[in-house]
Parts: structure tokens; C-alpha cells; sequence
């Protein structure tokens, strides 16, 4: 694959992955205040969800936070959900 | 720091009825809301030292192994473990009715340690009565 390629539909990367799969609600939004919290400003943590509510919790929970959606996109059956540190 | 207030008054002791105010209190803290849970009758009994799983409500104790098996094949913490991680997150306060304190002979130290404290119905009104109050 060339370098064009690997980058499409993947715009960024992680500094962490957490794969959350198979934790209800609200476990993957836990999940991703916690490694926030922990996280260094600027850094990008990606939460890896089955559960249907993280697609919406964890954007409202973002803006609510202050802190910046990267992207949600569907992969390895379930959302990816990127957000960066911006604070 | 958000003037959103969520309170709850728990007085059931079911678990079918404590996950989700365990949930909403989750939820709520996230997103910054103050929360406070007044546990009253029956809920005050489910926060009880070694008082263990609590039981499903009679039309669905027949369901009770699956709910268990679900829940924990799927990462969800005890009642208790909820609302220990929801004050991690946001601002949770938990509060015991005195009244029920007095009618079961508990104390504070009875109860886990995630109770905050002893409160009359007054006192839980009065800093209840800007936000919304949901009976449990």
C-alpha cells in the first residue's frame, strides 16, 4: 500500500488505544475520561466501542469537556472514537 | 462548574433499580452535572457493609442469573464500584436518610464507605430544589 493510501479514512494517529469492546454503557466513556485525565495536552487517545450510546456519549461528552473530536469512524466491528487532549 | 443539579432519592434496594441510577449518575457526572443520591428505605440497606448483591425486583427474579452473567461478561462494576468511579469523574455526592439510619439502628460506619453522610429529608430538599429530583 503506498503512504497515500495507508493515510486515507485514517487521518490520525493514537498515541493510545483502548479497546473497550464488549463494556456496556458507561464503561468505553470511563474509559475515555480516564485516559484524558492522564493523557499530556496535544496527545490523541482513541477508544475502541461496541456499545451503541458511545457514538453520541463520548462526542457530548467532548465538547462538554472542552476537549476536541478527532473522528469517529466504524472499524474491527465496532466505532473508533479519537479525541485530543486540548487541555 | 455547571448549575445543573440531578437528584436522586433512592428507595428501592433492587438492583434492576440501582444500575441505572448508578448509570445516570455516571452519565451525569461526566457531563459535569451535580449529582446527589439520597438513599432512603431499602436503599439505604443495599449500601450496608457486606451487604452483597442486591436482588432483582420480584417480576423479574427469575432473570436473576442472566443479569448477573451479563453484566459482569460485560464489565459493569457493582453498584457500589459505579458510584465510586462516578465521583472520580465529577461531582457525586451520596447521602443517607436519618430517618432510615434510625428505623434499621445503622450508623455510618455501617455503611460503605461511599456514603458521604447522614442527611434529614429538610436539609436534602433544600439543596435539591434548583435542579431536577428523580424518585427511585
Amino acid at each position: 500500500m503506498s503512504e497515500f493510501l495507508r493515510g486515507v479514512g485514517r487521518m490520525v494517529t493514537a498515541d493510545r488505544v483502548i479497546d473497550a469492546r464488549g463494556s456496556f454503557c458507561p464503561g468505553p466513556l470511563m474509559e475515555m475520561i480516564r485516559a484524558i485525565k492522564t493523557a499530556e495536552v496535544g496527545q490523541v487517545v482513541e477508544v475502541l466501542t461496541s456499545d451503541s450510546g458511545s457514538r453520541t456519549d463520548i462526542p457530548k461528552w467532548a465538547e462538554k469537556a472542552g476537549q476536541e473530536l478527532v473522528e469517529v469512524v466504524s472499524r474491527d466491528g465496532g466505532d473508533a472514537i479519537l479525541v485530543r487532549k486540548v487541555k | 462548574m455547571s448549575s445543573d443539579r440531578l437528584s436522586f432519592v433512592v428507595a428501592s434496594g433492587e438492583a434492576d433499580r440501582l444500575l441505572p441510577v448508578a448509570v445516570l449518575a455516571t452519565g451525569a457526572a461526566a457531563m459535569q452535572t451535580e449529582v446527589q443520591i439520597f438513599l432512603t428505605m431499602w436503599g439505604v440497606l443495599a449500601l450496608r457493609k457486606g451487604a452483597g448483591r442486591a436482588p432483582l425486583s420480584a417480576s423479574y427474579k427469575d432473570m436473576t442469573d442472566t443479569f448477573w452473567k451479563q453484566l459482569e461478561e460485560h464489565h459493569v462494576g457493582s453498584f457500589v464500584e459505579m458510584l465510586e468511579q462516578a465521583k472520580e469523574i465529577g461531582p457525586v455526592q451520596v447521602l443517607a436518610c436519618g430517618m432510615s439510619m434510625d428505623l434499621f439502628g445503622l450508623s455510618l460506619e455501617d455503611l460503605e464507605s461511599v456514603v458521604d453522610g447522614v442527611a434529614g429529608v429538610a436539609g436534602f430538599l433544600d439543596s435539591a430544589q434548583d435542579g431536577k429530583i428523580l424518585f427511585v
